[in-house]
């Protein structure tokens, strides 16, 4: 028996190792194909996000395919499973470029993430479509932010709870999870709430470990903090995992929307999937697109991902329509460059626009952020968002914020002859440093 | 059939004749026909203080269908109805009477839009309508609207109300909210004087919100006597925020015990540093998610018992997992803690991605039964129903497996395996097979324990990771192989960790309580309680 276990030992390792390994499709070595990387974590604690963006992936490029490919060649999908580790995203995204030559990528969702492939990208002078909401302060040559920043999710929401439509909030609690993306919107809002005269005690920050779950003290303590006589408001930047516990732990204490209603970012409808959403009726979230939007496009979206996954349960979000615009974004400028060569198409890229989901064009500006229309949902019974308030036009991504002190003078354009991300109107140099 | 029928048309003939002249219906049909062409949530919130101002009951309905976003206008001719799901599209109820006028299909009708302020402003519409309301609960409920939104205009009403009341607590409700609004009256001084005593008396965080208001809105003695009764209110406030505290910590230790006791048996009793137990609690939890699933499709009746039927099966299939486990793997590698705590992250992880390929990666939904939603309030403290149900819970899966311990001679066998397996086996005891049942069983309560944490957390393949750590820090604390040191580690663990995190914050108190346990541990290497055994030994 002794002899036994070693093997069983090696097999059991070996199970370790290939949970962390590619799944790549298997190549074919002609030149008629060109490849897509998609960078996105199948296991660990943030497959529960990305599986799906890597599924949408693959259903746009298999629609692709189907429209005559790109350029007269089909499209290959390369997926790799950085397995929700950071250094690893990096290990990937080299082995993607110089391994598989793809000729762009599509993936990350944590901030994180990103920040450990920018290095790989620009040494290998590829491309990266990032399609999450995240903080801003930062603008790379070979990265696409086709997420909301800041300004186009975060203050917009802000703005709404302090008209009269959203209940005039007068003070706030900002709770996020303690990780970049909440630390550096959540300084973004204070400095925001506080240039339109909010004191600064009116203010409660309060942050908690990735994964939490038991909230019972933060809940009573936002409770406490509402009482105060002046309407209160939660701003959420809790990260996906730790929310489903919040909330349950928000119904069963009994705070309704109509007193203290909480204005999440990270909270869409695959999040709400595990909930039974009928004490939630009313809180809120900030998009720039939700399933329940009212469009031919997006009916097609939602037929088509259904057929695709095989089930008409699973829930489409913003994220995924990021993709949608950035991808279509990359197949037009590669059809503009006619070449899939990377410094030609992230000069194509910029200006070219593409339908999205809510009925309009995004645009790919200069800073390399695109334009969309900013949706305010309240959760319905049923776990989908019912649109109460959209920005009358498209926003423009700000990446470097107004309101913080670091940032306010930078700007970014990435064509010529400027070609800066982070250029100082102040001092007029390029090389400004923003907060992270 | 067909006489019940009867029966009731003639009552609904009388009840029409009962009900105000149609001339005053017609009126209210006309009002609220405007919602058919209220375009934005401004002109919707007029229409419904229009109604609001007819003070008619018969209102009731529509606004209650709103707020529930249940009212509905037909595209083709733009009358309102109040919608309710039947068969394939929406069954249409007049808005008024609530008798069936047909159905539509989902696409023929538009859903008149509701947000937060909507509901607010017909939550406290509904709440001057209901003052005379038959139903108690119903009063209490106007009381409570009125007296978080104080009015002048009130002040008659509920006069009037609190007059007609026989129910004496419903009565101190009234009166409560007839001070609210008499402090924001222009009645003369000793009223609101009076008022502030009736408030301050009532002693919670809504009095307080209230009396804040009226401090910053006031001067002279109304001011010093709301100052002096916050004062009153702040320092009762204080004592239950610490029993809150005692309770929150209470709680997470029920938690924290559930997710470990099951540990206290394969690491404590047995030795094995098993880090797929996280797994086995995940796998109590999804089988929780099938048993929901089943009776959903199946026997819908049956949705408050789905948890004491999962219980019995989760135990089971972690169990059986715990088995395999042990016997494919672990038991090769006894006294080889590195290659164990190697093989069990293997394993943890293979589980998690078989559970993510079978279920998919998102979270599963998992529905509280009834009586494990809502909350209960003791003094100034809310209770909640969940958390108070999982520590009975913890503490009846403690005592059964204290007896099975203690008590049956299969106790006595494991005891007596881990104090001395070769004494043991010279005795005649299956070691191999009592170390099998040993880790079956406490796989198989950390899937019970799945069952509950499945109420307060999501049921995600992630579940087990975010209790490993925990488990581990209970047990060590407890000291390995006792399971009153488990408890006892649990309960201090949680409240420690409770009164920390007001003024630490979560993730500073978190640090702070893995300091002091490794300080602790520095002092005490074998926990709170140590044992004698082969964890010990080895």
């Amino acid at each position: 028996m002794r002899g036994n276990f070693s093997t069983i030992t090696k097999m059991v390792s070996a199970g370790v190792v290939a949970a962390g390994l590619s799944v790549s499709v298997p190549a074919r070595a002609a030149d008629d194909t060109i490849k897509v990387g998609i960078l996105h974590s199948l296991s660990g604690t943030m497959a529960i996000s990305e599986t799906t963006l890597k599924d949408a992936m693959l259903m746009l490029i298999d629609e692709q395919n189907a429209k005559g490919g790109l350029l007269g060649k089909k499209l290959e999908a390369v997926v790799v499973d950085p397995a929700s580790n950071w250094p690893l995203f990096a290990e990937k995204a080299r082995e993607l470029i110089s391994k598989d030559k793809v000729a762009a990528v599509f993936g990350c969702w944590t901030s994180v993430s990103r920040k450990s492939v920018l290095p790989v990208f620009s040494e290998l002078d590829n491309i990266l479509f990032y399609p999450v909401q995240y903080e801003g302060e930062e603008s790379e040559r070979n990265v696409f932010y086709t997420g909301a920043a800041p300004n186009q999710q975060a203050i917009p929401a802000v703005d709404y709870l302090m008209s009269e439509d959203g209940g005039s909030v007068k003070r706030w609690v900002l709770e996020g999870t303690d990780y970049v993306y909440p630390r550096t919107t959540n300084k973004i809002l204070e400095a925001y709430l506080k240039a339109k005269g909010v004191a600064a005690e009116d203010i409660m920050v309060n942050y908690t470990p990735f994964g939490f779950s038991d909230w019972q003290t933060e809940v009573s303590a936002i409770k406490k903090f509402g009482s105060a006589g002046k309407k209160t408001a939660v701003v959420s930047t809790v990260n996906g995992d730790a929310n489903v516990p919040f909330y349950k732990e928000l119904g069963n204490q009994g705070i309704k929307a109509e007193d203290i209603p909480v204005m999440a970012f990270s909270v869409g409808e695959e999040e709400l999937a595990g909930l039974d959403t009928a004490p939630l009726v009313g809180h809120l979230a900030a998009w720039n697109y939700f399933q329940s939007v009212d469009t031919p496009e997006n009916e097609k979206f939602i037929a088509d991902w259904h057929k695709f996954i095989k089930s008409d349960k699973r829930t489409t979000n913003d994220p995924m329509e990021a993709h949608y615009v950035g991808f279509n974004m990359w197949v037009k400028a590669v059809e503009k460059a006619g070449t899939t060569d990377p410094d030609k198409v992230i000069d194509a890229v910029i200006g070219v626009s593409v339908p999205n989901l809510t009925g309009g064009y995004s645009t790919m500006m200069p800073n390399h952020h695109i334009t969309k229309p900013v949706l305010i949902g309240e959760i319905q019974a049923d776990g989908q968002f019912e649109t109460v308030s959209q920005t009358p036009g498209l926003v423009m991504g700000d990446e470097w914020s107004d309101y913080l002190a670091d940032s306010k003078d930078l700007i970014s354009d990435w064509r010529a002859p400027l070609s800066c991300g982070n250029f100082n109107v102040a001092t007029g140099k390029c090389g400004g440093k923003g907060t992270n | 059939m067909i006489f019940i029928r009867a029966i009731g048309l003639t009552l609904l003939l009388l009840l029409g004749m009962l009900l105000p002249s149609n001339a005053a219906e017609a009126d209210l049909r006309a009002i609220i026909a405007k919602f058919a062409t209220a375009s934005n949530f401004s002109a919707i919130e007029a229409v419904v203080h229009e109604l609001a101002a007819t003070g008619d009951r018969a209102v009731e309905r529509p606004l209650a269908a709103l707020a529930e976003g249940r009212l509905y206008v037909r595209k083709t001719d733009s009358l309102v109805f109040v919608g309710q799901d039947g068969g394939g599209g929406i069954e249409l109820l007049d808005p008024l009477s609530g008798e069936k006028s047909g159905a539509a299909a989902k696409g023929d009708i538009a859903k008149v839009k509701v947000n937060n302020t909507l509901r607010r402003a017909i939550r406290d519409a509904l709440g001057t309508l209901t003052l005379g309301a038959k139903d108690p609960a119903a009063r209490i409920a106007a009381a409570a609207t009125m007296f978080k939104t104080p009015d002048a205009t009130n002040i008659e009403p509920l006069d009037a109300a609190i007059a007609n009341e026989t129910v004496a607590s419903v009565k101190a409700l009234l009166e409560q909210a007839r001070a609210a609004s008499v402090l924001v009256s222009d009645r003369p001084e000793a009223d609101k004087l009076a008022a502030i005593a009736l408030i301050g008396a009532r002693g919670d965080r809504d009095a307080l919100s209230l009396l804040t208001s009226v401090e910053a809105n006031s001067e002279g003695t109304v001011k010093d006597g709301a100052t002096a009764a916050m004062a009153k209110i702040n320092s009762t406030l204080a004592l239950w925020d610490a029993g809150q505290n005692i309770w929150y910590g209470i709680s997470l230790g029920s938690v924290l015990l559930l997710a470990a006791i099951g540990l206290a048996i394969t690491f404590g009793v047995m030795g094995v540093i098993n880090m797929a137990h996280g797994e086995m609690v995940m796998l109590g939890a999804y089988t929780t998610f099938v048993v929901q699933e089943v009776i959903r499709s199946s026997f819908p009746g049956l949705f408050d018992w789905s948890l004491v039927i999962a219980l019995p099966l989760a135990f089971l299939v972690a169990a059986f997992v715990g088995l395999v486990i042990e016997r494919g793997v672990i038991r090769f590698l006894y006294g080889r803690p590195l290659e164990t705590l190697l093989a069990t992250w293997g394993v943890s992880l293979i589980l998690q991605q078989a559970v993510r390929t079978i279920f998919g990666p998102t979270n599963q939904e998992v529905g509280n039964p009834s009586w494990m939603s809502g909350s209960f309030d003791i003094g100034q403290l809310a209770v909640t129903w969940n958390r108070l149900w999982i520590l009975v819970f913890s503490l009846c899966v403690f005592a059964v497996l204290l007896y099975v311990m203690k008590r049956t001679p299969w106790g006595l066998q494991m005891r007596a395996v881990t104090a001395n397996r070769r004494m043991a086996a010279s005795m005649g005891i299956r070691t191999p097979w009592v170390d099998a049942l040993t880790f079956a069983l406490g796989s198989g309560i950390a899937g019970i324990a799945g069952v509950a944490l499945s109420q307060v957390d999501n049921v995600s393949p992630n579940l087990g990771r975010g209790y490993i750590i925990d488990s581990f820090m209970v047990v060590v604390f407890g000291g390995v192989g006792n399971l009153w040191g488990t408890l006892v580690g649990a309960f201090s663990l949680g409240i420690v960790n409770k009164f920390l995190e007001p003024y630490a914050g979560a993730v500073l108190g978190k640090i702070v309580v893995l300091v002091l346990i490794i300080l602790f541990i520095q002092k005490r290497p074998r926990g709170l309680f140590a044992l004698k055994g082969r964890a010990v030994e080895a």
